[in-house]
Order: structure tokens, then sequence, then C-alpha cells
């Protein structure tokens, strides 16, 4: 009767489908557009004045270290979900672990706001 | 005759999950290459609106003027026909490769929204949910962080210095707001007690809230429906936080040397995001496809004695199809509004927001939340 499919093989038809629906309108525009390539037009764009140095250089990523937070304040995130799934069963214990844990977290995001991580000027 | 019908029948009878997966996809797909369209001709009325203009109004259908609703048909057949070239210094494969992924995620993003309750077709029962996982809406989340690669790479494989600040800009965003996005859903997760979003539904339209409310997410956790919709507009990069594309200073950021079709596939994939979060928030918060104060079951026995069994499930479907898609249209009027009525933040005030203001109401929301509902639940 039924056969149950794998939950996942969805995606993988949809992602078949999207790759095909985007790759398509690309080489349609390809196809279809007109073909006059001329030098100023294959230029880089600087609002139409003469190209200064290139983008190729190295430039001060100011937010690296708020890249490291990120990485931290995520994965506590995705702790977090699942105690929130198991919220009935862990019962006063899952909410006094988890306040523990975000005490924690917390005490850390203070530290950081008082040192100073989180100002970008 | 007979009998090509019956092989018909019974091929659809024993293949039932298979057909009616593929169909559940290719609905969603619709929807979302119907979004872009459309809202593109929404956009521009709207904003013409905001400013005392009459925008597009000429492009009709058949000789129809119909609110100059054919001006997005005129616009995709005028970018089909646009050259399309790659500029000399740009990196060709990344180039090419950019604005495919958010395009791909934003398809792919809206097989995860429920677009209505079950329907029963031949004895058996169809999920609407295209992609419907353990995992619930975290697939969604996946999703639409990977989009965000599409804008960073388009950035960086431009190799112009507009486009690489506004790739830049886009990643910063995405670690500024992720976090409070994430944490503001948190609550909701335990309240239900799933991460279904057809049972978060289901859980919202079985009780009243004092008697009286639709027992919806916006009346149990106000402050992670307004942190939602806020970082929702920061993940679409959308204007007050549209800092990626910045035109007043960055000349349209990321998409400064795209164009064609290319430059639109950037957009299928904002408006296709857009709509699936708005439709997300309408399913934790708003009660999804449900009918406030009537319930889909409630409908199908409604119906039950005008139809038969069956369509009943059919037509109530439809309707719920119809709520979901009215209750996301207001978010989406919500976007356009916001973004012809507000200025753009500052870089640095964007990251304050998410980091200094948003975070830590997201966590003593977390908090307070989590000791009400103990407190209600478990003693």
């Amino acid at each position: 009767m039924t056969a149950s499919i794998n939950p996942y093989f969805p995606i993988l038809i949809a992602f078949v489908l999207g790759l095909l629906i985007a790759g398509g309108a690309t080489a349609a525009s390809f196809l279809l557009g007109p073909k006059k390539p001329n030098p100023a037009k294959l230029d880089v764009y600087e609002c139409g004045v003469p190209v200064v140095g290139t983008a190729r250089q190295r430039l001060s990523v100011k937010f690296y270290l708020t890249a490291i937070l990120f990485i931290l304040f995520d994965i506590e995130t995705v702790f977090l979900y699942l105690w929130a799934v198991l919220f009935d069963e862990l019962r006063w214990f899952g909410i006094i672990e988890v306040g523990l844990f975000v005490g924690t977290l917390v005490v850390g995001y203070i530290y950081i706001l008082r040192r100073g991580a989180l100002n970008w000027d | 005759m007979e009998g090509t019908v019956g092989v018909v029948t019974q091929f659809l009878d024993s293949n039932i999950g298979v057909v009616a997966t593929l169909g559940k996809i290719a609905l969603a797909l619709a929807i979302a290459l119907q979004v872009a369209p459309i809202m593109v001709w929404v956009e521009r009325r709207q904003a013409a609106f905001i400013q005392r203009r009459i925008g597009p109004n000429r492009v009709g259908l058949f000789g129809f003027k119909l609110f100059g609703l054919g001006q997005p048909l005129a616009d995709t057949i005028k970018l089909l026909f646009k050259e399309d070239f790659v500029p000399k210094q740009a990196n060709k494969f990344f180039y090419i490769l950019a604005p495919i992924v958010p395009a791909v995620m934003g398809l792919l993003a809206i097989q995860g929204i429920p677009l209505a309750k079950e329907i029963v077709v031949g004895g058996h029962t169809i999920n609407m949910q295209p992609v419907s996982l353990n995992a619930g809406f975290l697939y969604l989340f996946a999703m639409s962080a990977l989009g965000v690669y599409g804008v960073a790479l388009a950035g960086w494989a431009s190799n112009n210095k507009y486009a690489l600040l506004g790739g830049l800009r886009a990643s910063a965003q995405m670690i500024s707001y992720e976090i409070a996005m994430g944490l503001a859903l948190l609550p909701m997760v335990f309240i239900y007690g799933t991460l279904d979003l057809q049972a978060m539904i289901a859980a919202q339209s079985d009780s009243l809230l004092f008697g009286v409310l639709p027992n919806w997410g916006i009346f149990l956790s106000p402050i992670s429906f307004v942190i939602f919709v806020i970082t929702m507009f920061a993940e679409t990069n959308r204007l007050p936080f549209d800092l990626a594309e910045g035109e007043a200073e960055l000349v349209a950021g990321f998409l400064v040397e795209y164009g064609s079709m290319r430059w639109s596939l950037f957009f299928l994939g904002e408006y296709a995001m857009m709509f699936t979060l708005s439709a997300l928030t309408t399913c934790v918060f708003l009660g999804g496809y449900e009918l406030p104060w009537l319930s889909q079951s409630e409908l199908v026995a409604l119906l039950t004695p005008v139809f038969s069994a069956e369509p009943a499930t059919w037509v109530a479907s439809l309707i719920g199809l119809v709520v979901l898609l009215t209750k996301t249209a207001i978010f989406m009027f919500l976007f356009v509004q916001a973004r012809f009525t507000l200025p753009r933040f500052r870089y640095d005030q964007l990251m304050r927001v998410g980091w200094v203001y948003l975070l830590p109401l997201a966590l003593v929301n977390l908090v307070v939340l989590a000791l009400i509902v103990g407190i209600m639940r478990l003693t």
C-alpha cells in the first residue's frame, strides 16, 4: 500500500527543482540577451570614475571578535533548544540547570560588555 | 478507455505518497515563484501611495489595465532580454554561483511551511507540509541562514570594493541577529512542548485564552513576537536593516556588478525568504492556517453535511490556505510599509541593537517565561 517516504527526501526533490529553476533562469537570460561587450562595460563599477586600487587588498574586519562571540552564544542557543523540547520530562531539574547555565553565560556577557568588546566606534 | 482509467486510479492509489509529495512541493514552489512578481508590483504601488505618486498603472493584460498588474510580467521579459555578462575582474565561478544560492535556499525554505491542515483523498490522509521533519522549524532556520552565503559570496566574487563591503555587512548583520532570533522562539518551544509547526498550530486552536482570546502565541509571549519580527527584518536584509545594499553609501552593495536575470534571482530569494519568515511568524504566533474561534476540525464538521466527508476536508483546507496567505500578507504589507517610512540604521547602531538590547531582552524573556510555565504546569 502506501510506502512511507523518508521525511528528508522531499528536500532533495525541492533542491533539484530549485536548482533547475534558478539555473534555467540564468541560462535563459544568457541565451536570449545580446552580446556587445566593450572595455568600459566590463570594467569595475565605481560610480563612473577611474578605478583606484583593487578590491583584493587587506582590510580590517572589526567584527572578528563579534564573530567568535556569536559562535559561543549560538551554540548556547542550540543547547537550550534541546532543553526546551524536553521541558516537561526534565521538570524543575531542567529549569534549575538551565538557570545555572544561562547565569554563567550572563556573567560572561556582562564581562565582554564591560570590557568594550561590543563597542564599534 | 475503462482500462486506462482503472490503471491510472490504481497507480495513484499505490503511489499516493510520492504523488502527494510532488504535488505539495509544486504548490509551495508555485507560491514562492508568484510571491516575487506580485510583491514587486505591491512594493512599487505602495511606495507610490506613500510618496503621493501614482506608480506603475499602465501595463495591463489582454487590453485591461488592472491597476498595472502586468508590470511584473513586462519586467521579467525585459530582464530576460538584458545583456548578461561577467565583469572581467570577477571570479567567474563564484560570480555565477552566488545568485543561485539565495534563490535555491528561498525555494527550499518555503517547503517547511504547513500550507493547510491535512486532507483526505481516497482514504489516504495527506499532510500538507511538504517537508515535515521532527526537527520542525529548525529546518527553516538552517535554510534562511544559508541564504546569507549567497550575499557574502556575491560581495567577494564581484571583486569590487562596494560589493565587498556589502557582503561583509551582510555577514556582520547575520551574526548580530541570529542569536536573538533563536532565543525569541525558544519559549514557544516549551510552551507548546514541540518543534513541529503543525502541532504548534493545533495547540493554538484547541482552547481559548481567558475564555475569549484565541490561544495564539502572540498573547502567550508578546515579547518573543516583537523580537522575532525585528530580527526577521534583519534576516531578510530589508529596511531599516538593508545595510548590505545601502543604495545611498554603497551604490547597491553586493548587487553593484549584477544585472539581468542574475540580479532578479537575488530578489526571488529575498521575497521567498520574506514570505517564508512571515508564514513562520504566522504559524508560531498567529495560529497559522486556523481561523480564530473556529478550528479546522469544527469547520470540517460544519462542511460535511454540505459536501460529503472527503471533499469537506478539501474545502476546509482551501479555506485554511487562504487564511494562512491572508495573515502572511499582513506581514508583507508591514515589510513594505516599514521600508518607505523608516530611515536606514547606521552599521554600529544595528549591531548594538542586536547585541546590547535584543539579546539580553530575549534572555530575560526566556527565564521569566520558563519560571511562569514551570509554576503553572509542574506544581
